[in-house]
């Protein structure tokens, strides 16, 4: 066997604390070592230009490079290796850089402990095997999870491609918050008018089946080949007969909170959440139809059976499965629930109302309209509070939400434009007008005569029939209390309630702030930690709607990779079972959080016996299962026990 | 309180201000700042943040107008604890001798008779003239009775009837009798946390001597003490509406009589902002025959407080121009009750004070909710 050593400089970063000279000197003499070089940067061309000549020279079969941390350049020096002819697990790495020269002081003792680190990859370098990357196939289908704005554009732009979407939507339509919201900053677009197009080729397109009123319930597999089970809620009327014709409505007798409109104003039992829903499907609502409580009633059934006949009591909830390469998380935010900030009286006054709720007052098919009218009458004194349950430690919520800035914004200037009398004050701990356009549009509503004033108010309370906001005008350093009679509460976003699940169903992890947490802050924002999962939209943390669609299209881009190229390779670094040594007590299948392992049946002589055997490519090489193994028999390629014994052997001694 | 640790008291709290992103929340909801232009905590904060802390107290009359009331603590987005820093550098002017004389009075009584009011040791137990009550010794409840109802006469009442009430729903009570010392929650609030730690290690002594299985107190001041500041106290601590509320509750105690009044509720700062009592009193209070209850605007968490806690029962705000307590009996007088109900003897003090002051003693009264209990307990 014969060995190449590798001693990255790093510039000054390794050399200037590390005995380079010194640490080649002492690789030279250690066993089996054919050569040793150091060098400026490894990972520069040249230095991979060394490697490679080497090994075609001197015909090496195993290299260690002492450089960085392996989670920089493995990669970079496993493809050397490959070009070279070298399997590209016959690399071992010894991190001298953070684990030596960035944070020890001592030259003499940093140098010394890079021998012992030299030393260990190489005895380790020695017993490495040569491993198998295998290919598996791809299934050409991606899976979207939510219909929100950026669910709808990750699913358009796969579909786009050619590769089949099956989008999952847990309302009766797709649409998400924006679909709510009534104009949009800063360019006020309107929000329905942008984005109905956009439903619409969800609901026309060839390659997308829509599953509305349904969830992901199970997730089994991995890149390339999940297979997803959704759970179809019964709507109770057929999706393909129902033509939206409306006359169910109109004789159902039952009337509840319409929760599109959140609930400031009533639909019926039998509804369409908005004249534009994708479907555009009736759906019953089970927990007030009286037919289905009570079966006293059959009024709806009735009208339709006179002319589509889609009405359909029999429905039951359904399961189906489905095949899918990559999967798209969309599932959005909910909003911070303003009743947990009692100062604010949210939950005593009906003229205190939350930034969304403000959005449906505002918006003509809303319940007013679009007139600005609280308890039957035009405000004239309207106040914005900025920042409620954002940057707000006391409920968890430590972040900024990003929109509420620039929506109260917005709102501000929609109370200009339809009440022009009215005195709007904003009152406002920092504004944040980041973004493009968004300073402009902040000049622009404080232009219109939009009063902003620095301070967190304190507290909201009632004088005779109006609302007295009291806060400290920090710039003043005053006290005041405003008059309102209509207080807009800028309520933040926070990550889906039903978060946690999804991200236990997936395996996905989850920020401090909650939301799901991406593979790199900087350089892998759309990926999940699990491969072959991506994450698009408010899900991932607060964003706007320009935010949201970019990082769809860029979570698309990402998910159509594995889909175009048909292939995925597979993890070599799994475990392995060595079955003589198996006592099939299946501690390993317990831990194993991929579900990688089962135990089989195997024949010994006469006896039947149970082993584990793993399913390399679910496995992902993370060795719990060996740690928990009691009889050595599952260990992990490339991380045995006896390749790290040997390293701690090494390390052990002591070198001049 | 050792030399360095208390010097150390500064730096440490004013580390705590790092997070403070000045936005005035706390000034926002100060009571004080309503009716004191110069009194801006959250300003206060940002000095100490501008310089090395100490010095920052000296020359500022305003330190003791705070009330102690909790409200920027318990609004602070940031998690910022304001009031502990005005509480701390009250703490450096006592240290270095700068102390109002009426509260050096105050600090002087406390050292001398263990209690605030310059009342003599002996008279403690007077408000038991004609009651048969027990020592601690013979029972398992302490009934643990405050300084300022066991000697001001107007609230005397108070302790009388809960004597009285829980004789009635057979609890096995005792009080400390001459043994009881002040707890210290406003004497470490005015900043004194030497007298203080004495009072702390009397009452955590008298506590240990008998097989104390509860104890109840009269005194939101003196709950809040016991609970946050008495660490190693591991004896149930009760206000007395807790404890009648699960008399009431359990059957115990039922009332009989009628009290056709319409009453709001006051909720002093100690039981409310500080320690979320807020339900028992009002349960209490709707379970009155004939009484016709209504809310203040302002209540629960939004309570305006009524300036009596963290030592202002006996120093005036500095350059005021009203008092909270008038603000709070106009609120009554516009939501026409004919009774505050509160259950803290300070709150019955500075609101009964300021009935006087606006002259509406024919129109509204203050009461304890221990009064009310009585005329329907017979
Ligand atoms: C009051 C207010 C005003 C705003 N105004 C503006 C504005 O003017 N301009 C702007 O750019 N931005 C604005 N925003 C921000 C904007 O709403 C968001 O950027 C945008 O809606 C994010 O889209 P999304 O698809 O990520 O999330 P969402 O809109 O929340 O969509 C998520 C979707 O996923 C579905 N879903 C959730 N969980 C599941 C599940 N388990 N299974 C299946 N489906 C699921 C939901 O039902 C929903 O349809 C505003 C926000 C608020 C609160
Ligand atoms: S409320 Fe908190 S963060 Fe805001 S100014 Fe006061 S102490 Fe600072
Ligand atoms: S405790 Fe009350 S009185 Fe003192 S500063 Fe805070 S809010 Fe003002």
């Amino acid at each position: 066997m014969k060995l190449g050593v590798y001693i990255c400089h790093c510039g000054v970063n390794i050399k200037a604390n590390v005995n380079v000279a010194k640490l080649t000197k002492f690789a030279e003499q250690l066993p089996r070592v054919r050569v040793a070089r150091d060098y400026l940067y490894m990972c520069s061309e040249p230095g991979q230009q060394l490697i490679k000549k080497d090994i075609e020279e001197h015909g090496l079969d195993r290299v260690v490079v002492a450089a960085c941390s392996p989670r920089m350049h493995e990669i970079t020096f496993r493809k050397a290796l490959r070009s070279a002819g070298l399997n590209p697990h016959c690399l071992e790495i010894a991190n001298i850089r953070e684990q030596c020269s960035w944070v020890h002081e001592d030259r003499m003792k940093a140098t010394q402990k890079a021998q012992k680190l030299l030393a260990a990859a190489v005895s380790k370098a020695a017993l490495l095997e040569p491993l198998e990357e295998k290919e598996v196939e791809v299934t050409p289908a991606a899976l979207v999870v939510g219909g929100g704005i950026a669910g709808i554009q990750a699913a358009l732009d796969i579909a786009d491609t050619g590769y089949k979407v099956y989008l999952v939507e847990k309302e009766p339509s797709i649409g998400g918050h924006m679909i709510q919201l009534d104009k949009t900053f800063p360019t006020l677009d309107c929000s329905a008018c942008i984005l109905t197009p956009k439903m619409a080729d969800v609901g026309n397109h060839p390659n997308i089946e829509l599953f509305s009123y349904s969830e992901v319930v199970a997730v089994k597999g991995f890149v390339g080949n999940f297979e997803v089970t959704i759970k179809k809620k019964p709507r109770y009327i057929d999706e393909t007969k129902c033509n939206a014709c409306g006359q169910c409505a109109q004789y159902c007798s039952i009337e509840v909170p319409d929760s599109f409109n959140l609930n400031l104003s009533k639909r019926k039992c039998i509804y369409i959440p908005f004249p534009q829903s994708v479907p555009a499907c009736y759906v019953i609502d089970p927990d007030h139809c009286r037919y289905l409580l009570t079966r006293d009633c059959t009024q709806c059934l009735e009208v339709c059976k006179q002319g589509t006949n889609a009405i359909d009591f029999t429905q039951k909830e359904e399961l189906v499965e489905v095949k899918v390469g990559t999967i798209v998380i969309a599932t959005g935010y909910d909003l911070f629930d303003v009743t947990t900030k009692p100062e604010y009286g949210y939950h005593l006054y009906d003229n205190v109302i939350t930034g969304l709720e403000f959005e449906r007052l505002s918006n003509a098919s809303g319940p007013t309209t679009g007139e600005i009218i609280i308890n039957g009458k035009k405000p004239k004194d309207v106040v914005f509070i900025q920042c409620v349950g954002s940057r707000d430690k006391t409920v968890g919520n430590e972040y900024c939400s990003r929109v509420c800035c620039m929506y109260t914004a917005k709102q501000a200037h929609l109370v200009r434009e339809k009440l022009p009398q009215a005195t709007i004050t904003v009152f406002y701990m920092d504004v944040r007008a980041f973004g493009k356009g968004f300073e402009e549009f902040y000049d622009r509503v404080k232009q219109e005569g939009v009063k902003y004033r620095r301070g967190n108010p304190s507290e909201v309370y009632r004088r005779g029939d109006r609302l007295v906001v009291k806060a400290e005008d920090t710039l003043q350093g005053e006290l005041v209390e405003v008059e309102a009679d209509l207080v807009v509460l800028a309520s933040g976003i926070i990550p889906n309630k039903q978060t946690a699940q999804i991200a236990s169903l997936l395996k996905l992890s989850q920020s401090p702030d909650r939301f799901l947490l991406e593979a790199h802050p900087k350089l892998r924002p759309v990926d999940s930690a699990s491969d072959g999962i991506f994450l698009a939209g408010c899900c991932q943390g607060p964003k706007d709607i320009p935010d949201s669609v970019a990082q769809a299209s860029a979570a698309a881009a990402k998910s159509l990779i594995p889909l175009s190229t048909g292939k995925v390779i597979i993890q070599a670094l799994t475990s392995f079972v060595q079955e003589s040594d198996c006592r099939g007590c299946g501690f390993c299948v317990e831990a194993c959080p991929f579900d990688a392992i089962e135990l089989r049946e195997v024949k010994r002589g006469r006896r039947v016996l149970e082993v584990a055997s793993v399913n390399e490519v679910l496995c992902k090489g993370c060795g719990v299962c060996a740690s928990v193994c009691l009889s050595g028999a599952i260990q992990q390629k490339s991380f045995a026990d006896r390749q790290i014994l040997s390293m701690v052997a090494a390390l052990g001694e002591e070198y001049a | 309180m050792p030399e360095e640790e208390w010097k150390r008291l500064v730096t440490i709290g004013r580390e705590r201000l790092f997070p403070c992103i000045q936005c005035g929340k706390c000034t926002g909801g100060c009571p004080i700042a309503l009716v004191c232009k110069t009194f801006n905590v959250r300003r206060i904060l940002n000095e100490v943040l501008y310089t090395e802390g100490e010095e920052v107290a000296h020359n500022k009359d305003y330190l003791w107008n705070c009330s102690a009331c909790g409200t920027c603590m318990s609004r602070c987005p940031k998690g910022v604890d304001p009031m502990e820093m005005v509480l701390t550098l009250r703490s450096v002017l006592v240290e270095d001798g700068e102390i109002p004389a009426k509260v050096r009075d105050v600090l002087k009584s406390i050292d001398v008779r263990k209690n605030p009011w310059g009342m003599g040791k002996d008279s403690r137990t007077d408000w038991t003239r004609g009651l048969e009550v027990k020592n601690i010794a013979d029972a398992e409840v302490l009934y643990y009775v405050c300084c300022t109802p066991a000697f001001d006469q107007r609230l005397q009442k108070v302790p009388r009837a809960i004597v009285k009430a829980f004789n009635k729903g057979g609890v096995n009570f005792g009080i400390l009798g001459l043994e009881e010392v002040c707890c210290g929650n406003e004497i470490k609030r005015l900043g004194d946390l030497w007298n203080f730690e004495a009072l702390r290690e009397k009452n955590l002594e008298n506590f240990k001597k008998y097989p104390i299985k509860q104890i109840v107190v009269t005194s939101p001041h003196c709950y809040n003490s016991f609970i946050h500041d008495y660490p190693g106290l591991d004896v149930e601590v009760k206000h007395y509406t807790q404890k009648i509320d699960e008399l009431l509750t359990e059957g115990r105690l039922a009332f009989t009589g009628e009290f056709t009044k319409k009453v709001a509720f006051h909720d002093p700062c100690f039981l409310g902002k500080h320690n979320q009592v807020f339900d028992e009193p009002r349960r209490i209070l709707q379970r009155v025959p004939g009484l016709n209850y209504v809310e203040f605007d302002r209540c629960r968490e939004r309570s305006l407080c009524c300036e009596g806690g963290g030592g202002r029962m006996w120093i005036e705000a500095f350059d005021a121009k009203d008092r909270t307590a008038n603000l709070r009996v106009r609120e009554a007088i516009d939501l026409g009750v004919e009774v505050i109900a509160t259950s803290c003897p300070f709150c019955l003090l500075t609101l009964e004070d300021a009935i006087k002051i606006g002259r509406y003693e024919e129109r509204l009264k203050v009461m304890d909710i221990m009064e009310i209990i009585d005329l329907v307990l017979n």
